[in-house]
C-alpha cells in the first residue's frame, strides 16, 4: 500500500509550509497518517523516512518515543484509563482491574473481535474528572464501575449519566 | 474576588471572538500597537512581576530581555500548551474557554519583542481544546488580527498549532524545542538558553499558556496594579488546578501567595466525607509534598520555595487520612520512571530502580534495607541530569521519605535473625 500518493504528498507539502525546516513537520505528518489508517506501519516508516528525508532509524525513533503513535491499530473502541495520582486517589486502579476482567484482557492488550483496546496511561490533564478516561478522542468522568459497563455494550455512543 | 483570566470561563461562548471582543477583548492589543512603543510593553511586563506559570516560576519580562534582538535571525515565540504535570489541568480551561486571550497575549509579546512567527505546542491528547483553539486563530485571521498588517497597522505575525504525541518531557522547554523540530523530545544542554538559541537555532520566547494570557490585563490596566494583585515578586494572580480528595475539585483563579488553607477549605470545599486532611501536593507532582501542619503557608513561588517546596505549576492534589503515602509514593514515582526520557543515566535508572523497589514494597515484599537504598539512589538523583525532569521527581520522592517515613518502616518487614549471621 502506498501512503504518500500524489494527493497525500501535496497534504503533506502543505503542512511542511508552515515551518522553515521540513523535518519539523514530521510529527503532523505521521499523525495525519495514523488519523487515516489507525496506525503507523513498518512500510509507512519507511515511505516517512523517504519523504523527510531523513534515515528510518530517525522514523521508529518517534514512533517508540511518543505514545500517541501506533504500529498497530487499535480496537474500535480504544479505552485509555488515567493511573496517575490524582486519578490513582480516587479508584482508578480498581477501574482499570474491573475493565481487564469484564474484556478478559490485560491493559496494553485488544480483544481478539478488535471491537476493545484497552490502555492504562499517565496523567491526560484532566483530574478535576477524576478518575477518568479518554475514551477514543472524548474526555469522560468522573468514572464508576457502572458507567464503564456502558462502555462495553454493543453500538458505544457515549457515556450518559 | 475579582477574576481575570477565569472569568472567561463563566460567560457563555466567551471562546467566540465575537463574545470576546463584546468583552473588550483585542482592545489591549489594539491599542498597543497604534499607540504603544514595544519597550515600553517590555517595561511594563517587567514591572507587573508576572512569573512564568508553567512550573519554573521564571520572571517572563526577564526572560523576554535575555533575547537578543539584532542578529539578522528571525525570532520566534514557542507557546508551551502541552499542559503535562500531573494535577494540573488550567491551560485546558484557557484553550477552551479562552482562546482569544491566549492569542492576545501573543500578539502583545510578538509586537513588544519583534516577532512575526509562532508556534503554539498543544499537548496531543488534547481534542477538544485543540479545535477550539484552532476555531478562534482562524477567526483571528479572519478578522485581521493575525497575518499581515494586523489592525491595519504594518505589523504582521504569523500562528502554527503544533499538535504533540503524547510524551511529558515535550512540556520542558528544551524537550519541546527539539520535539517541535521533528524528533524525540531529549531536552538540550543550557546554556545556550532558548532565549538565544532555540527554534531552529533562532532566538526563541518560550511562554505557557497561563502566563501569556495575564499580558492582555497587564497592557490594559497597568503593571502597578498587576503587580499589587500579588505579593513580593509574584505579581499577579493564578490559576490553581484542585484535584483529589477535595468536595469541589475544579480550576480556581486566586491572588499569588494565598493561604493553602484558603485554597481547599474556602474554595475547594474543604474533604470529602467530613476526612481529615493528611497532605497535599501544592504545585504539580515534581512539587515536595506537605503535611497537614503545614497548610498555612502562602501559595507563590517564594514562600513554597522557602518551605523546601515549589509553586510549580499550580496543580494542588489534596489526600485525605486513608491514604498509604506508599501507594501514593508509588504512583508518583511510576509517572517518573514511565516518563523519563532515557537521555540522563542517574534519571533512567534512578526513577526506575525507585519505582520498582516500591513496586516491590506495596505487594508486600520490602526487604530491611530498601528505605537506605532509595535514599541512596534519591540522592543522586537531583543536580545530575540535563533537564529538571530528575530535580522534581528527587524533590517529590524524599519529600514523601521525609516526612512520611514511619509509614514505610511500617510496611516492611523487620529484619529477623537470619542463619547467615548466626
Amino acid at each position: 500500500m502506498k501512503i504518500f500518493t500524489t494527493e497525500f504528498r501535496k497534504r503533506a507539502d502543505q503542512i511542511c509550509a508552515n515551518y522553515p525546516v521540513k523535518r519539523a513537520a514530521a510529527l503532523p505528518v505521521m499523525r495525519l497518517i495514523q488519523e487515516e489508517y489507525g496506525s503507523i506501519s513498518g512500510e509507512a516508516e519507511l515511505e516517512i523516512a523517504d519523504y523527510f528525508e531523513i534515515p528510518p532509524a530517525a522514523v521508529r525513533e518517534l514512533m517508540t518515543f511518543y505514545t500517541l503513535f501506533y504500529s498497530k491499530p487499535k480496537g474500535k473502541c480504544h479505552i485509555q484509563i488515567c493511573r496517575t495520582l490524582s486519578c490513582a486517589l480516587l479508584g482508578a486502579g480498581e477501574l482499570i482491574r474491573y475493565m481487564e476482567e469484564k474484556l478478559g484482557i490485560k491493559a496494553g492488550e485488544t480483544t481478539q473481535d478488535e471491537q476493545f483496546s484497552l490502555d492504562q496511561v499517565e496523567c491526560l490533564g484532566a483530574c478535576e474528572m477524576a478518575p477518568m478516561a479518554q475514551i477514543n478522542k472524548e474526555y469522560v468522568g468522573p468514572l464508576t464501575k457502572e458507567k464503564l459497563g456502558q462502555v462495553l455494550k454493543h453500538n458505544y455512543v457515549g457515556i450518559q449519566d | 474576588m475579582e477574576k481575570l483570566i477565569s472569568r472567561f470561563f463563566e460567560i457563555p461562548n466567551a471562546n467566540t471572538i465575537s463574545v470576546y471582543l463584546g468583552e473588550g477583548g483585542y482592545e489591549a492589543a489594539r491599542q498597543a500597537l497604534e499607540e504603544m512603543k514595544p519597550e515600553k510593553i517590555e517595561a511594563e511586563l517587567k514591572n507587573s512581576n508576572l512569573r512564568g506559570l508553567g512550573g519554573a516560576g521564571f520572571s517572563c519580562g526577564m526572560k523576554w530581555s535575555f533575547v537578543p534582538r539584532n542578529t539578522g535571525k528571525p525570532i520566534y515565540l514557542v507557546v508551551n500548551a502541552d499542559e503535562g504535570e500531573p494535577g494540573t489541568f488550567k491551560d485546558k480551561y484557557i484553550l477552551t474557554y479562552a482562546p482569544h486571550l491566549l492569542i492576545e497575549g501573543m500578539i502583545l509579546t510578538a509586537y513588544a519583542v519583534g516577532i512575526h512567527k509562532a508556534f503554539i505546542y498543544i499537548r496531543g491528547e488534547y481534542e477538544v481544546p485543540y479545535l477550539k483553539l484552532k476555531e478562534a486563530v482562524d477567526e483571528a485571521y479572519n478578522k485581521g488580527f493575525l497575518g499581515k498588517n494586523i489592525f491595519g497597522t504594518s505589523f504582521h505575525f504569523d500562528v502554527v498549532i503544533h499538535r504533540g504525541a503524547g510524551a511529558y518531557i515535550c512540556g520542558e522547554e528544551t524537550g519541546l524545542l527539539e520535539s517541535l523540530e521533528g524528533k524525540k523530545g531529549f531536552p538540550r544542554l543550557k546554556p545556550p538558553f532558548p532565549a538565544v538559541v532555540g527554534l531552529f537555532g533562532c532566538p526563541t520566547v518560550i511562554n505557557n499558556v497561563e502566563t501569556l494570557s495575564y499580558i492582555p490585563f497587564i497592557v490594559k490596566r497597568g503593571s502597578e496594579w498587576f503587580a499589587k494583585l500579588g505579593v513580593g515578586k509574584n505579581g499577579g494572580m493564578r490559576l490553581f488546578s484542585v484535584s483529589g480528595h477535595v468536595e469541589k475539585p475544579g480550576v480556581y483563579e486566586l491572588p499569588m501567595g494565598i493561604p493553602l488553607r484558603e485554597i481547599i477549605c474556602d474554595h475547594a470545599g474543604g474533604i470529602r466525607n467530613n476526612r481529615k486532611l493528611k497532605a497535599v501536593v501544592p504545585g504539580g507532582l515534581s512539587a515536595a509534598i506537605l503535611t497537614a501542619d503545614e497548610l498555612d503557608v502562602r501559595m507563590d513561588f517564594d514562600s513554597l520555595k522557602a518551605i523546601g517546596s515549589m509553586g510549580g505549576s499550580g496543580g494542588v492534589i489534596v489526600m485525605d487520612e486513608t491514604v498509604s503515602m506508599v501507594d501514593a509514593l508509588c504512583v508518583t514515582m511510576q509517572f517518573f520512571a514511565h516518563e523519563s526520557c532515557g537521555q540522563c543515566s542517574p534519571c533512567r535508572e534512578g526513577t526506575g530502580w525507585i519505582s520498582r523497589i516500591l513496586n516491590r514494597i506495596v505487594n508486600g515484599k520490602g526487604r530491611p534495607n530498601d528505605i537506605e537504598n532509595l535514599l541512596d539512589i534519591g540522592k543522586y538523583l537531583g543536580g545530575t541530569t540535563i533537564c529538571a525532569l530528575a530535580d522534581g521527581a528527587q524533590m517529590a520522592f524524599l519529600s514523601y521519605l521525609k516526612k512520611f517515613r514511619s509509614e514505610f518502616e511500617a510496611v516492611i518487614p523487620k529484619h529477623t535473625k537470619s542463619y547467615a549471621n548466626a
